[in-house]
């Protein structure tokens, strides 16, 4: 037994300091942060009496709590779309050999070096929800005055300033930062594809489209997956990008959890506030905890 | 490696908060022995707000050449980012050395945190109970305790208006309209003259307007019963003014929730694109700014239907309990509430002071209008700006009426209102 | 984009042959660049419009023209930019590099331990330590704030630092991990066999090779911190924080300067748009999470 310790016991002890800030930075203070939900503090009186779930029951039951989920739904739908969409449409252009492709590939990635709150600076203007056929119409900027310019003047819309699909607006400018990513994702996938798979599939008479379905489409879904999981549980943590677009945080169009939880929070309600960081942590939970014991399994393999 | 480099950081965390003492007792703190530097939290960090806390600390410069002022100012127009910025440091146990919060009921929470400490002996000390009307005080004190310092009264149910926009559409500037209805039947003939009839910007100076809509539709009373529970929210007089609301927002701009703050509203009105915006009369700063004069390029009328009425929100100073430099916060309190401090502030801020014995020729054609009137009007407490109700209410509000603009259903609004009010009023 | 929200780095290997080429592959290749082309265009208009906003001056105030060339090229707006930033890049900059360094040496050694060292449960170990990148802080956010207070870290730049560095572990360690699985264990083996313990082996074996997986983490700490705002917005003010704050408040003013906030917008990017650039090839390449090798 002493031989087992001596074996492993520097290792932990190596990695433990790590071990401690996780557990407490992470660990301890998702506990403490769910005590906090079940008390009623609710301005900055102190007040901590247990009041067990009813501030989830009462924000499930809020009408604006479940506007915000709806967006944050839809935000992943169409976030993951155009990011899976452009990413795979890029990566399989690119992954064969072309003239240029490291040029193509740095342009498509360059968006995700740039912070959001930089990136949300230009998007605040060029989502700017004037058009040119409204009152005051005059002042139409950003992606509205292009479209009018070019011919495109009826493919105006409001964007993000609308109640019901403004947050698919705020998608936008994160497909645009996100889809370079998911298309290195997909080239790593393509190019881990041995070359005498498909060489085979050649020679066995396989048209390209069955190639695809049933050797490369199958060979790419663990990346797929991959891109799913991240983009999905970046999309659910959304909010610097929101903050920088949309000027007062308290906008019912883009609300979604994470923009509520700080407006709560501004607003000193820290019960109602931690409550909501709790369900967006089981949101991301239920999305990424099965990949993670997923991954975990795969490498015990 | 490591681990001396986070020894090295914990030990100069340590060493800087030895550096800040603890915060003395206020009784202890005397002014004129003050030196070091005093942080001040606001959020006048632009505009025609900036030009005023820049006055002031002119005048605090003079006044204590010993202190050094820290301008810990945050941008974002009512404060909202600065209050959250605040409300972490506070909580984080990092006060500043003073903050800017509005008089009224957005202190309440502060106080029943206790974050600050009670000031009824500095007001005497520094003779505030004579020089501040009775009014302002009743809306200072809780339990009998005051505990900030106002620097300066602002209206906030003003409209402001472009000469020639209403001139064009063939409306008299000198004349506004009597009340709602005819300022209503106003717009009408702006909208057909082409230009934008009211001007409006994002969530919260939407609820402004709601206000003020609010007080023309209820008058006096029955707005001030909205928030201490004699009006019934429910009421068919609340319906009409919600619906007087939502016949507002058909005359304003479409783009109003992508303007980054009042600022743009109000420019729409500058630059002749929208003849009228109701905003508080900060916006006189900026006119006078932009080099624009009263009478000629614009105008300024109380809102149609609430002639007489003042609707006043405050800025205030605190002193934080536990501020690094509580000497120096001191100084920083007596200067604003000083004669010189007050007037050299207000004169650029665009407001009027809060005490009763600063003269008044100083000051410009609207503020000298201003001053008497709120002699002699009604005063009720503005709800976008904290005065009328607490945070966590307003937030509520706030949201409702964000969701309003869009659908403009008015059973929903009216619902959600009244019910938010009755929690709150618990 | 904090360090959870910043995508684990992929590795792009090195490309096949090129296959022959047919008429129909001719026509093909045409509408192959035509497409690319067209998303270059599509993917620099918000570069372009930050670019030429940031040099207009009043003249080009008017909306009609806004997607045109400044007709005189006016410098005012990256004054402003420059004198609002600067006091916060030099900030930022003392944040983001000692927390880069430090957290790039502890997963370092986290990543060795793990990827070699077996001990009971180390695989459990592993997942809840990457679970931690996951999370959105909002659901630790307040009990952090009285934690930080309670350790005493003042707010600004040294929160942020002892931040950036305990929730960077997770990337730290994944990345470092997965590069140490491909070390030949023949190393580490004869190092065993000389009778070096756990210490020595990581010393004299592993840290010399590391440099690749140093070179990954770095940049990816760097651009994660450097980008990084909901941290910013909770434990920093304008006066002590990042440029992520300086620059919301930049751009989020009364008064609409469009042509600050742009140029804001770009100096807050260059730090990570040079590192990107410079080593592009190291910021996408470097090690997979595991799953993706399939």
């Amino acid at each position: 037994m002493f031989k087992k310790v001596k074996t492993w016991g520097p290792a932990l002890a190596l990695i433990s300091p790590t071990l401690v800030l996780l557990a407490v930075f992470v660990y301890a203070l998702i506990a403490e942060n769910v005590r906090i939900s079940m008390t009623n503090q609710h301005t900055a009186r102190p007040s901590s009496d247990f009041v067990g779930m009813e501030n989830y029951f009462r924000l499930f039951g809020d009408a604006d709590f479940q506007h915000a989920l709806r967006n944050l739904l839809l935000l992943t739908v169409v976030f993951l779309a155009g990011t899976l969409v452009f990413g795979f449409l890029w990566a399989w252009i690119l992954e064969r050999p072309a003239f240029g492709e490291g040029f193509f590939r740095s342009v498509y990635l360059f968006p995700m070096a740039v912070s959001f709150i930089a990136s949300g600076v230009v998007w605040r203007w060029l989502l700017s929800s004037l058009q040119t056929d409204q009152s005051g119409g005059e002042r139409t900027t950003g992606l509205n005055r292009l479209l009018d310019s070019v011919g495109l003047g009826f493919l105006q819309n409001s964007w993000w300033s609308d109640p019901n699909w403004g947050i698919a607006a705020i998608a936008v400018p994160a497909i645009w930062q996100l889809s370079g990513y998911v298309m290195a994702l997909f080239l790593a996938g393509f190019r881990g594809i041995p070359e005498e798979l498909r060489e085979a599939a050649r020679i066995d008479g396989c048209s390209e489209w069955k190639l695809y379905r049933h050797v490369i489409f199958p060979q790419l879904s663990p990346v797929m997956l991959s891109a799913v999981i991240i983009i999905g549980h970046m999309s659910l943590k959304l909010f610097d990008l929101i903050r920088a677009i949309v000027p007062d945080a308290n906008t019912y169009d883009i609300q979604v959890p994470a923009t509520m939880m700080w407006v709560k929070y501004i607003g000193s309600d820290y019960a109602d506030s931690a409550a909501i960081g709790t369900i967006m942590l089981v949101l991301v939970a239920l999305v990424v905890v099965p990949y993670l014991i997923y991954t975990s399994r795969q490498e015990k393999r | 490696m490591r681990r001396i480099a986070m020894l090295a950081s914990v030990a100069a965390a340590g060493l800087l908060l030895s550096a800040c003492g603890g915060g003395s007792a206020v009784e202890d703190a005397n002014p004129s022995e003050a030196s070091g530097s005093v942080g001040v939290f606001t959020w006048w960090a632009d505009g025609s707000e900036k030009v005023g806390l820049d006055a002031l600390v002119d005048i605090f410069s003079e006044q204590y050449p010993n202190l050094k002022f820290d301008n810990l100012a945050v941008a974002g127009g009512a404060g909202s980012q600065a209050k959250s910025v605040l409300a972490a440091n506070l909580k984080s146990g990092n006060p500043p050395d003073s903050f800017q919060a509005h008089a009224g009921a957005e202190l309440q929470d502060y106080i029943a945190a206790d974050q600050l400490e009670d000031l009824t002996s500095f007001y005497e000390e520094a003779k505030l109970n004579e020089a501040f009307p009775k009014d302002l005080l009743d809306r200072l004190t809780v339990d009998g305790k005051i505990y900030s310092v106002p620097s300066n009264i602002h209206r906030a149910n003003v409209v402001w208006a472009n000469v020639d926009v209403l001139k064009k559409a063939g409306l008299d500037p000198a004349k506004p309209a009597a009340d709602l209805d005819a300022w209503f039947a106003d717009m009408d003939k702006i909208k057909e003259s082409g230009a934008t009839p009211l001007a409006v910007a994002g969530t919260w100076t939407q609820v402004q307007l709601f206000e003020n809509i609010l007080l023309a539709s209820l008058g006096a009373e029955g707005y001030n019963g909205l928030w201490d529970g004699t009006t019934d929210w429910a009421s068919a007089d609340v319906t009409k003014a919600i619906e007087n609301y939502k016949k507002a927002l058909s005359y304003t701009n479409s783009d109003r929730d992508t303007l980054s703050d009042w600022g743009p509203a109000t420019q729409l009105v500058e630059d002749g694109a929208a003849a009228y915006n109701v905003m508080g009369d900060w916006a006189e700063a900026k006119f006078s700014q932009d080099g624009k004069k009263p009478g000629e390029d614009y105008v300024y009328f109380p809102t149609p239907g609430t002639d007489g009425v003042f609707d006043f929100l405050a800025d205030s100073f605190t002193l934080p309990k536990d501020a690094p430099n509580a000497d120096g916060s001191k100084a920083w309190l007596t200067t604003i509430s000083s004669v010189d401090g007050q007037q050299a502030f207000n004169a650029a801020k665009g407001s009027i002071p809060a005490r009763t014995d600063v003269p008044a020729d100083k000051f410009g054609e609207y503020q000298k209008s201003a001053i008497e009137d709120f002699s002699s009007d009604t005063i009720v407490s503005s709800l976008a700006h904290g005065a009328a109700v607490p945070v966590a209410w307003l937030n509520e509000l706030s949201t409702a009426v964000s969701k309003f603009g869009g659908p403009q259903d008015v059973a929903a609004l009216q619902d959600s209102a009244a019910s938010i009010a009755k929690k709150f009023q618990q | 984009m904090t360090t959870a929200t910043v995508p684990p780095p992929v590795q792009v290997a090195t490309p096949r042959p090129p296959a022959p080429r047919t008429g129909r592959q001719k026509m093909n290749r045409t509408l192959k660049y035509a497409i690319l082309l067209l998303f270059v265009f599509v993917v620099l208009i918000p570069a372009y419009v930050l670019f030429i906003t940031s040099f207009k001056g009043p003249s080009d105030a008017d909306p009609s023209t806004a997607w045109l060339l400044p007709t005189t090229w006016e410098t005012a707006g990256w004054a402003k930019a420059w004198d609002t930033l600067a006091p916060a890049l030099g900030r930022t900059f003392a944040m983001v590099i000692p927390a880069s360094i430090i957290s790039a040496f502890l997963g370092s050694m986290n990543g060795f331990v793990l990827s070699r060292w077996r001990f009971p449960y180390a695989n459990v170990v592993f997942t809840l330590i990457l679970f931690g990148m996951f999370i959105p802080y909002q659901a630790v956010m307040i009990p952090l704030t009285q934690l930080m207070q309670g350790l005493g870290v003042p707010n600004g730049i040294p929160s942020l630092l002892v931040l950036h560095i305990v929730y960077g572990l997770p990337i730290c360690t994944l990345i470092f991990r997965n590069y140490y699985e491909s070390v030949p264990s023949e190393l580490i083996e004869a190092a065993r066999m000389d009778g070096a313990g756990l210490l020595r082996t990581y010393a004299s074996v592993i840290l010399p090779i590391s440099t690749p997986g140093f070179v990954v983490v770095l940049i990816w700490q760097f651009t994660s911190a450097w980008n990084d705002y909901l941290f910013a917005a909770f434990f920093s003010s304008g006066s002590n924080g990042p440029v992520t704050i300086a620059l919301s408040f930049l751009a989020g003013g009364q008064l609409t300067d469009y042509a600050a906030s742009m140029a804001g917008a770009l100096i807050a990017s260059l730090p990570t748009l040079l590192v990107y650039i410079i080593l592009g090839k190291y910021f996408v390449g470097g090690l997979m999470s595991g799953s993706v090798k399939g």
